[in-house]
C-alpha cells in the first residue's frame, strides 16, 4: 500500500520533471498569443510561418539529410566494425570494446571541439565535416546494436551455409545478416535519433550559414523567444519520438 | 587407380603448437558406414572438417575420387555435413532449410519441392515444413539436419555425433533410421561418436582414434574380438586388462601362471598386455581351472549376471548366466583363443582419464 503511495509519487515526479516541460512547450506552439503566461486561442499560425521561413527549411533538410545519410553510412561502418571486433581473440576484443565505449561516454563538447580542430585542417567547416561529425559519434551506437546478435551466431549455422554450397559472400548475405538484421535495423534507428537529437557536436563541425533545426532553434533563442521555436521544437520532438517508437518496434521483433 | 572413395595420407594438425592430429592415413570405399570412435579431444571432430574443408591439415593431403581436394573449399565439395548442434538456419522454416542447397545450386521449383517433399518423407517428418526450427525437439532438429544434407545427393555424408544429444529410446530408432537411410541412398557415411556401442552396431569400418593417432581400423568384429592394443580393448567394451610376459610361442605368464594360448612371435620373456574379455572367462569348481578365487559381488544384469571374483591379486570382471554367491571359492579358466596377447603400449598412453584435463575447450 505504502509502496504503492511512493511508486505513484515517483512516477508523478518523473512524469513533471521529465515531460511537463515538453508538454508546456507543445501547448505553447498552438497559442494564438505571444504571450507565455496567456491562452489565446487554438492556432496553426505559428507552424505556417515555420513553413514559409526558408531558413527553417532548409535548416529541417539539412537535419533530415544528416540524419538519414550519417546513419547509413554508419550502419555500414558499424557492421563491418562489429564483424571485425566479433572475429577478435580474446585481448584485442575487450581493448576494441573499450574503444567503442570511450566515444559514446565521452563528453559531447570535447568530442565536438575535437573533430572540429582536427577536421579544419584539411576541410572547410560545412556539411561535409557535420556529416563526419555525425558518422563518427553514431559508429559506436550501431556496433553496440549490432555486436551482441552476432555473438548469439553459431559459427556452424556459417559453416553449414557453406557446406551446402553457398560461398563466403553468399553464406553472409544469406545467412548471417538475416540472423542478426534485427540489430542492423536498430542500430540505424538509433543513429537517425541521435543525429536528428544532437545539438553540441553539430554547432562545433558546421560551417557559416548550414543550420540543423537543433542550431536554428539555439540561433534565434539568443535573440529571444519567438512562438516560432515552439513550434519546430516540437517538430524536433516528434521527430525523435517517431524514430525512437519504430527502433523500439523493431527491438520487439527481435526478442519474438 | 584404388578403389577407394576417400583417401586421407599422411594428415597432420597442430593447434597453437599442439599436435591434434599425427600422420593420419585413412581410406574410405564406397557406401561404407565408417565411424571415427575415440575419447574426447582425440581429434574425431577436427577429422571430419578436414574431410568437409572447414579446416586445412598442416601436411598431408585429402583425395576424394584420385583428385587431390585437400585446398578445396567446402562449397565445391561433394561432401554434406550434419553438424554436431544441426546449425539449422534459425530465420527459415524446415522447408527453406531443406531447400537452402538446392536454390543454389538453381535447381527448378518443382524439382525442389519434390526433394522437399522426398526428404521429410525418408526422415519421417512430413507436414513439417513450415515450422521454424526453434519450435522442433532435438530428434526432430537432427532429422531435417539429415534431411537438409542428403536432398543435395552427397557422395560423402559426415555426422559429428549426431545422436548424442538424444535419450536412449530415440537413439536407438535414429540408428535404424540411419543405416535404413545409408543402404535406401547408397552413399558413404563418415560418422563420429564416442559411444562404442553406437560404434559396434552402426559400422561396417571402426577407426579407434587416441590422441591423434589412429590405434585400429577394422570391422565391429575384428576391433571386439581382437583389439590391437591395450586402450582398444579397454576402450572397447568391457575387458580384464592384465599385464604378463610371453615365456615361449604359445606360453604366457601372468598372475604368476603359465597359460598356454595361441599366440606366436613374440620375444623370448617379451612383456605383454593380456585382454580376456568378461563372458569369456569361464568358472569352475576350485582347483579346476587356471587360478583360485573368491566371488566379491554381484550384479544382475537382465541377460547374465555381472561378477566381481578376486584371484590371484586381480579383481577379475565375469559375465556369466549362472549365479554364484557371494564369498564362494570358485576357479576361474580361459580358453587358449579366448586369451588376447599383444605389445606393450607406452605407460602413458594408457591411462585414458587423462584426456578429461584436455577437455577444456568448447
Ligand atoms: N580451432 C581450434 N583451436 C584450437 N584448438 C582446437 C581447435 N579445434 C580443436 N582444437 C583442439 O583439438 C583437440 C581435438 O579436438 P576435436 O574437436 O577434434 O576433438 P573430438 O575428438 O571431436 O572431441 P569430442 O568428442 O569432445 O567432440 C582438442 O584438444 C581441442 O581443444
Ligand atoms: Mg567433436
Amino acid at each position: 500500500m505504502v509502496k504503492n503511495v511512493f511508486g505513484r509519487i515517483y512516477i508523478g515526479l518523473i512524469m513533471l520533471f521529465l515531460y511537463a516541460p515538453i508538454v508546456v512547450l507543445i501547448v505553447l506552439s498552438f497559442n494564438n498569443s505571444k504571450s507565455r503566461a496567456k491562452w489565446g486561442g487554438f492556432t496553426l499560425k505559428w507552424y505556417s510561418e515555420l513553413f514559409d521561413n526558408s531558413i527553417v527549411m532548409d535548416a529541417l533538410w539539412t537535419t533530415l539529410t544528416l540524419a538519414i545519410l550519417s546513419a547509413v553510412i554508419a550502419t555500414v561502418l558499424g557492421l563491418l566494425g562489429a564483424i571485425g571486433i566479433d572475429a577478435m581473440k580474446k585481448r584485442n576484443y575487450q581493448i576494441m570494446l573499450g574503444a567503442t565505449n570511450i566515444p559514446m561516454l565521452n563528453a559531447d563538447i570535447v568530442t565536438g571541439i575535437a573533430l572540429m580542430l582536427f577536421m579544419v585542417r584539411f576541410l572547410p567547416l560545412g556539411f561535409s565535416t557535420m556529416l563526419i561529425a555525425h558518422i563518427t559519434f553514431n559508429i559506436p551506437y550501431v556496433i553496440f546494436s549490432i555486436l551482441p546478435k552476432l555473438q548469439q551466431i553459431d559459427v556452424s549455422v556459417y559453416e553449414a551455409a557453406r557446406d551446402l554450397g553457398a560461398n563466403s559472400v553468399k553464406a553472409f548475405w544469406k545467412v548471417i545478416i538475416p540472423i542478426i538484421k534485427p540489430g542492423i535495423t536498430s542500430g540505424f534507428l538509433l543513429a537517425v535519433t541521435m543525429s536528428l537529437d544532437d545539438f553540441i557536436i553539430t554547432y562545433f563541425t558546421r560551417g557559416a550559414g548550414v543550420n540543423t533545426l537543433s542550431t536554428v532553434i539555439y540561433g534565434e533563442i539568443r535573440r529571444g523567444i519567438k512562438p516560432e521555436m515552439y513550434s519546430l521544437s516540437t517538430i524536433l520532438f516528434l521527430m525523435v519520438l517517431i524514430v525512437l517508437v519504430m527502433s523500439n518496434r523493431a527491438s520487439k521483433k527481435q526478442v519474438k | 587407380m584404388s578403389d577407394n572413395l576417400l583417401e586421407l595420407r599422411g594428415i597432420s594438425k597442430a593447434f597453437d603448437g599442439k599436435t591434434i592430429l599425427q600422420e593420419l592415413d585413412l581410406n574410405i570405399k564406397s557406401n561404407e558406414f565408417v565411424t571415427l570412435l575415440g575419447p574426447s579431444g582425440c581429434g574425431k571432430t577436427t577429422t571430419l572438417r578436414i574431410v568437409g574443408g572447414f579446416e586445412k591439415p598442416d601436411t598431408g593431403s585429402v583425395i576424394f575420387n584420385g583428385e587431390d581436394i585437400t585446398a578445396l573449399a567446402p562449397e565445391k565439395r561433394h561432401i554434406n555435413t550434419v553438424f554436431q548442434k544441426y546449425a539449422l538456419f534459425p530465420h527459415m522454416n524446415v522447408e527453406e532449410n531443406i531447400a537452402f542447397g538446392l536454390k543454389i545450386k538453381k535447381k527448378s521449383k518443382e524439382y525442389i519441392k519434390d526433394k522437399i517433399k522426398y526428404a521429410l518423407k525418408l526422415v519421417d517428418l512430413d507436414g513439417f515444413e513450415k515450422r521454424k526450427p526453434n519450435s522442433l525437439s532435438g530428434g526432430q532438429q537432427q532429422r531435417i539436419a539429415i534431411a537438409r544434407a542428403i536432398v543435395n545427393e552427397p557422395e560423402i555424408l559426415l555426422l559429428d555425433e549426431p545422436l548424442g544429444a538424444l535419450d536412449l529410446k530415440l537413439r536407438q530408432d535414429m540408428q535404424s533410421e540411419l543405416i535404413r537411410l545409408k543402404n535406401e541412398l547408397g552413399i558413404t557415411f563418415i560418422y563420429v561418436t564416442h559411444d562404442q556401442e553406437e560404434a559396434l552396431t552402426m559400422s561396417d569400418k571402426i577407426v579407434v582414434m587416441h590422441r591423434g593417432l589412429v590405434q585400429q581400423i577394422g570391422t565391429p568384429k575384428d576391433i571386439y574380438d581382437e583389439p590391437c592394443n591395450a586402450f582398444v580393448a579397454d576402450f572397447i567394451g568391457d575387458s580384464n586388462l592384465l599385464k604378463g610376459k610371453m615365456l615361449d610361442d604359445r606360453l604366457v605368464e601372468f598372475l604368476g601362471e603359465r597359460v598356454i594360448c595361441v599366440d606366436e612371435g613374440f620375444g623370448k620373456n617379451e612383456p605383454v598386455d593380456i585382454v580376456i574379455r568378461p563372458e569369456d572367462v569361464e568358472i569352475n569348481e576350485v582347483g579346476k581351472g587356471i587360478v583360485n578365487g573368491v566371488v566379491k559381488n554381484i550384479l544382475y544384469k537382465g541377460a547374465n549376471y555381472e561378477m566381481t571374483v578376486e584371484a590371484g591379486g586381480f579383481d577379475w570382471l565375469i559375465h556369466n548366466t549362472v549365479a554364484y554367491p557371494v564369498g564362494s571359492m570358485v576357479s576361474l579358466y580361459v580358453k587358449p583363443f579366448n586369451i588376447q596377447i599383444m605389445k606393450q603400449m607406452d605407460e602413458s598412453e594408457m591411462i585414458l582419464d587423462e584426456d578429461m584435463e584436455n577437455e577444456t575447450y568448447e
